[in-house]
């Protein structure tokens, strides 16, 4: 069996073109003399999707935020799309953050605007966009989580699902390269949660968009790992069985502040490591 | 319930690094107006709320003080036969003092508060890391607009409370001790020199840089969820509170050395 012509097509472009989007350099942190992030060093290559677990403050979340420069390391260096992030000043940070985007956990929707104008927030306040092409793109992004219907609508009146959706489509309408989800399907129900898996894997395949995923759910992953978007159909798809190494997808596994796997699935479930294993067990 | 003791030396640093943190939010407030982007929508919205919103407490407790200032001076006034200064003794009393105080305390009762608990409720739900996730400065977006509208409205509720407070004085001086109407306000308005009115007009200045900073303070460090909201609330009221007062004495006494009594 041929495997999805996107997955092969995407395979070879990461093959040829090994770019780094996202480098983390011995990077340390501590919050009040407790170290939480211990000189870890990890890479995400463009294109690819990085699955990061760990037991709960265990420094997931805080690694996105440092990728973001949200947070400053420490010690470490830490470099996204060429731009070393620990040297940035705030207004620099705010240019490559429009390159960057991030899907908070609980959906940080701003409650006092409605889903229209969360989703154009950064075109609003950009100021250099007409109202026409603001409305245009709003649309463009709420199809995409397909809640064109909501636009008018204020985050109190959806459901946490539907939040999360509209903080996936405000993140992506300025076609960022690099997505930080910060537990996307966390507190959802499972078929809200595939949905959410399903736009994360159409970002990776549709649109390359490399991406840091923090979950707490390895069937989350796992779908990622074994599956695909088709675009003819407009859903995600398992992969055939001999394209699974393809996939641009990895794990990376932290503990004690230090990261203790970072691979694929096929290492993965080689590893002989018996904290990972009863993690993933 | 544990409690955790704090070294002494801890706890100065702690205090050191809080005034730090609450002056580096200042001056990058006051520095924000000076450079853009500018959010005149916002500014426009929060002198809205800051200022139309706090218009009801600022003319009753104006209209109050001013006539229980007049009940408690009358009674000594005349004991000494001298009712016909009461009008004097309100008005210098409101202007100088009381009217920017009372407003003061009164604005920041119910926005500093405000401010602390909506930026709070937005720092513990990530809005704020979004906002900076998003481009957008939230000491610019949030902190100036609030600093600006609250220093300009404060001034304006000031000389309204100032205003409703003589009005109140007038009402009870002639209510309780049967004095003219008219006496009472050619003595209220002759007796103000322009030191009264300058030294009465500059403490909403400081008054509403100290409601707007502390609440945004205060907001901007929340921690620890909704129960970090509500220390944050409670701690901007008290400290701006405490700070207007401190803040009022210190005025009096250097616009007193500059213009004498």
């Amino acid at each position: 069996m041929v495997a999805p012509p996107v997955i092969a097509e995407q395979a070879a472009a990461i093959q040829s073109d090994r770019v780094v989007t996202v480098d983390f350099e011995d990077v340390s942190i501590a919050f009040e003399d407790q170290l939480v992030l211990d000189s870890i060093s990890f890479r995400l290559e463009r294109g690819a999707t990085k699955a990061i677990f760990g037991v709960a403050g265990s420094g997931k979340s805080t690694i996105l935020k440092l990728a973001l420069g949200l947070l400053r390391p420490d010690s470490g260096r830490i470099v996204v799309l060429g731009e070393d992030v620990t040297a940035m000043t705030e207004d620099r940070l705010f240019e490559l953050r429009r390159r960057v985007g991030i899907v908070f956990q609980e959906s940080a929707l701003f409650d006092s605007l409605t889903v229209r104008e969360n989703v154009a927030f950064r075109l609003i306040e950009e100021g250099h966009t007409s109202e026409e092409e603001i409305e245009e793109r709003v649309r463009e992004a709420l199809s995409f989580v397909e809640l064109e219907h909501t636009m008018d609508l204020y985050p109190s009146q959806l459901s946490g699902g539907m939040r999360r959706r509209v903080a996936i489509a405000r993140t992506i309408i300025t076609h960022p390269e690099v997505l930080l989800y910060d537990s996307p399907t966390g507190g959802l129900d499972p078929v809200t949660s595939n949905t959410i898996i399903e736009l994360v894997v159409k970002q990776r395949d549709l649109y390359k968009v490399s991406s840091l995923l923090v979950t707490h759910r390895l069937q989350d992953a796992f779908t990622m790992a074994t599956h695909y978007f088709d675009r003819a159909e407009n859903k995600m798809k398992p992969l055939p069985p001999h394209a699974r190494t393809e996939v641009p997808f990895s794990f990376l596994i932290l503990r004690d502040g230090h990261v203790i796997f970072d691979g694929d699935l096929k290492e993965l479930r080689e590893t002989r490591d018996e904290y990972i294993r009863e993690y993933i067990s | 319930m544990d409690i955790e003791l704090v070294s002494p030396s801890d706890w100065a640093k702690q205090q050191i690094k809080a005034v730090q943190d609450y002056a580096l939010v200042g001056a990058r407030a006051v520095a924000n107006v000076f450079t853009g982007p500018r959010y005149f929508a916002d500014i426009i919205q929060q002198a809205d709320l800051i200022g139309v919103g706090s218009l009801p407490i600022v003319v009753l407790t104006g209209f109050f003080t001013g006539g229980a200032l007049a009940q408690n001076s009358g009674v000594t006034l005349q004991r000494f036969g001298s009712l016909n200064l009461i009008g004097q003794l309100v008005s210098l009393g409101m202007v100088r003092e009381l009217g920017p105080v009372i407003t003061g305390l009164m604005v920041a009762g119910r926005n500093a508060s405000g401010m602390a608990s909506e930026l709070g409720s937005m720092v513990v739900t990530e809005q704020i890391d979004a906002m900076r996730a998003l481009g957008t400065d939230p000491m610019k977006k949030l902190v100036t607009p609030r600093m600006v509208s609250t220093v300009f409205m404060l001034f304006f509720l000031t000389i309204i409370s100032d205003a409703f407070g003589i009005f109140g004085g007038g009402v009870a001086s002639a209510l309780f001790f049967g004095v003219n109407m008219h006496q009472y306000w050619s003595s209220a308005w002759q007796i103000l020199q322009h030191q009264d009115v300058i030294m009465g007009l500059l403490k909403p200045l400081f008054f509403g840089f100290i409601i707007s900073s502390i609440g945004c303070y205060y907001g901007m460090s929340a921690r620890g969820g909704t129960q970090g909201v509500g220390r944050a609330t409670t701690q901007a009221v008290v400290a701006s509170s405490i700070l207007i007062i401190t803040v009022d004495f210190f005025i009096t006494r250097v616009s007193m050395s500059i213009f004498g009594s």
